[in-house]
């Protein structure tokens, strides 16, 4: 699971979304645009499931298995 | 060539399928109905598109769109359509579309009435909606000269990118005349540098488009279209002068009160007034070259209009206010007689 | 490793000028993700409306054309009439489609135009910066009701899919929304349904998108998810509303 950081606008949905609760938004840091973006925590535990990617209004996440 | 007797608003028709005009949009109006039951028998046979829209608002709509693709694409309506038309053809402006749009006048203001008037100039050559733009603006004076323009209209539009209007009224699309029509030259412009079509995968897509949210962006749009604009002022104007050379009064008039007004100089000139008669044929780029010419010899002007006095204001801009410009007019749905036109020169001093 | 998911071709690399959350984003993808499956950008011409959504002619990747406020549907019919071949949809908001171009809506449904029409419903004006819609709930507070959306006073909310699909002209008539996963699933195949029906030409196809505007609504993006599953799906209910191509007489 890859963000696209530029493209992210820190809204969240993935977060919610991911099953396995892996997604979350960066506390500090912000891209360009001063979003705080989101980030997978643990792509180890990732499934590809893709759900995040589904939810996220912006093609910022792209998903690889 | 052959002729035909033909009323007016057939004859339009008729022109514009012949011009390759691909597609009618309308919604029934009078006095110009005649014009889309004409497209509505006509249309479908020539292999193009007629379609009653819901309303004066989608029909120009639907012209937006077609046009959008490349076509040709015209719709018509008498004056209170075209106000409802001036969203779309503001828009059409600001896209560079061509489009071709027929305005049989009728009185008004509002609902007005239904006999010719010529009472919407100001709307088609200054304000035909939102925005800085111009359209091209043709007023026949006969049958056979809206056959002429029709095609003319079409064929300058496709060059310029931009809506021309054909300026008829009441009279004239009612009026039968024998027309013949010219030999069409297929000779098709270009569209495919901006068409919307689809792109086949083979070019990048295209946007038509009139929105501009940054300020320099807009003002530059709108600063090449007023340089294409002052191309055609140079190029495009059209007139016609009758007995002006010699002329003591010059007569302004255009569209179906210059006939009337051409049968009041013929009896001045009888009586031994020296009267001539400007018609302008494009009232947008108005003749202004051709007005300075008609007028050399004038002492005075007199605009006739079927109208409370709107080309007037033009004239005298043309002359820069360098000679008196007088008006005489009738408006509502009343068309002036050549003997009140004459009486007129007189009292303004032809006569003197 | 293989891709699994990531933007469709018929929407262009570039970032969106939509705000955080908004579920426009999501919608664009869809369409854009149909016309990659169809294999149809090339022949496809959109209609963008007024509204949030004016400058998706920027998002996608086949010929676009801007329409004036409500026209889209007119603009639509001019431009299918004179391309038969062509796919041809429009992307309008609820302001757009349902108040100022009501007529054009009603009217190319009923001609049967052969033509997609995208309906984001967010109940709110957003461009403008949340205003009433003809959508917004009884009760809604917006800038133009600001104690309320009061019925007596403001009227009631239009049903578009129910309304729509009273017409002989509407082929095919879905409320979606795009909250979840599954609904955003289920989205995607009424988006491709509404293109396959036009591929039959079966005539007009609306899909009705329950979305969000968390800006307007004051919320934030997960909270407005919660409102439209709380508030929006039950006033508006999602399903088929209309289905005339053969998996409807089923």
């Amino acid at each position: 699971m890859t963000v696209i950081t530029e493209r992210c606008k820190g809204c969240g949905l993935c977060t919610a979304a991911c099953p396995k609760k892996i997604v979350e938004l960066q506390k500090e840091k912000r891209n360009k645009k001063g979003y705080f973006y989101a980030v997978c925590t643990d792509q180890d535990s990732c499934i590809s499931c893709a759900m995040c990617a589904m939810m996220c209004p912006d093609c910022a996440i792209t998903i690889e298995k | 060539m052959e002729r035909n007797l033909m009323k007016g608003n057939e004859a339009l028709a008729e022109a514009a399928i012949r011009a390759g005009c691909k597609c009618f949009f309308g919604y029934p109006i009078t006095p110009q109905t005649e014009l889309a039951a004409y497209m509505a028998k006509r249309m479908n046979k020539a292999g193009g598109v007629f379609l009653q829209a819901e309303s004066e608002i989608a029909a120009i709509n639907m012209v937006l769109g077609a046009a959008s693709t490349g076509v040709r694409a015209m719709t018509s309506s008498s004056s209170p359509g075209i106000s409802l038309k001036s969203e779309g053809i503001s828009y059409i402006a600001g896209s560079d579309l061509p489009a071709v749009i027929i305005n049989v006048q009728r009185g008004g203001p509002g609902l007005g009435g239904i006999q010719p008037s010529q009472a919407d100039y100001w709307q088609a050559t200054k304000a035909l909606g939102h925005g800085d733009f111009h359209l091209l603006v043709y007023a026949p004076a006969s049958v056979q000269e809206m056959v002429d323009m029709v095609v003319k209209a079409f064929d300058k539009a496709d060059e310029y990118r931009m809506p021309a209007m054909i300026l008829a009224d009441g009279l004239l699309g009612q009026m039968m005349e024998p027309v013949s029509f010219p030999e069409i030259s297929a000779n098709p412009t270009d569209k495919s540098s901006w068409a919307a079509d689809g792109h086949k995968g083979k070019r990048e897509h295209h946007i038509v488009n009139s929105l501009y949210l940054k300020p320099d962006e807009l003002e530059k749009s709108v600063a090449d279209r007023f340089a294409r604009y002052d191309a055609i002022k140079a190029s495009e104007t059209d007139a016609e002068l009758y007995l002006t050379e010699d002329c003591d009064i010059l007569l302004c008039a255009f569209g179906a009160t210059a006939r009337v007004v051409k049968s009041a100089v013929n009896e001045a000139r009888a009586q031994g007034i020296k009267a001539g008669l400007f018609r302008p044929k494009t009232l947008w780029p108005f003749p202004e070259k051709e007005l300075n010419e008609a007028a050399k010899s004038a002492k005075k002007l007199l605009s006739v209009e079927m109208s409370m006095g709107q080309m007037i204001d033009d004239i005298k801009l043309a002359i820069n206010c360098s000679k008196p410009v007088e008006f005489y007019g009738r408006t509502g749905g009343v068309i002036p007689n050549p003997a009140e036109i004459l009486a007129e020169i007189k009292k303004v001093g032809g006569a003197e | 490793m293989a891709v699994v998911f990531e933007r469709p071709k018929s929407l262009l690399d570039v970032p969106t000028h939509y705000c955080p959350g908004c579920t426009h984003g999501i919608v664009h993808r869809l369409v854009a993700e149909v016309m990659d499956e169809m294999g149809i950008e090339g022949d496809t011409v959109g209609v963008c409306p007024v509204g949030c959504s004016v400058m998706a002619y920027d998002y996608f990747g086949c010929d676009m054309i801007e329409a004036p406020h409500g026209r889209a549907p007119a603009v639509a019919t001019g431009v299918k009439r004179t391309n038969p071949d062509k796919f041809v949809f429009t992307y309008q908001g609820d302001g757009d489609l349902a108040a100022i171009g009501t007529a054009e809506t009603v009217h190319a449904a009923t001609r049967g135009e052969n033509i997609v029409v995208i309906f984001i419903n967010n109940t709110i004006y957003g461009m403008t910066g949340g205003q009433m819609a003809p959508t917004t709930l009884p009760g809604q507070v917006t800038q133009t009701t600001p104690f309320g959306r009061d019925p007596q006073l403001a009227g009631y909310p239009v049903r578009v899919c129910e309304m729509l699909s009273t017409l002989t002209g509407t082929a095919y008539a879905q409320r979606v929304a795009v909250d979840s996963v599954p609904h955003i699933r289920e989205a995607k195949k009424a988006i491709r349904k509404a293109f396959e029906t036009q591929k039959d030409k079966k005539g007009f196809s609306i899909v009705e998108v329950l979305s969000t505007c968390p800006t307007n609504w004051g919320l934030t993006p997960t909270e407005a998810i919660k409102r439209l599953q709380d508030e929006m799906i039950p006033y508006y209910p999602l399903g088929v509303y209309k289905d005339t191509t053969e998996e409807g007489n089923k």
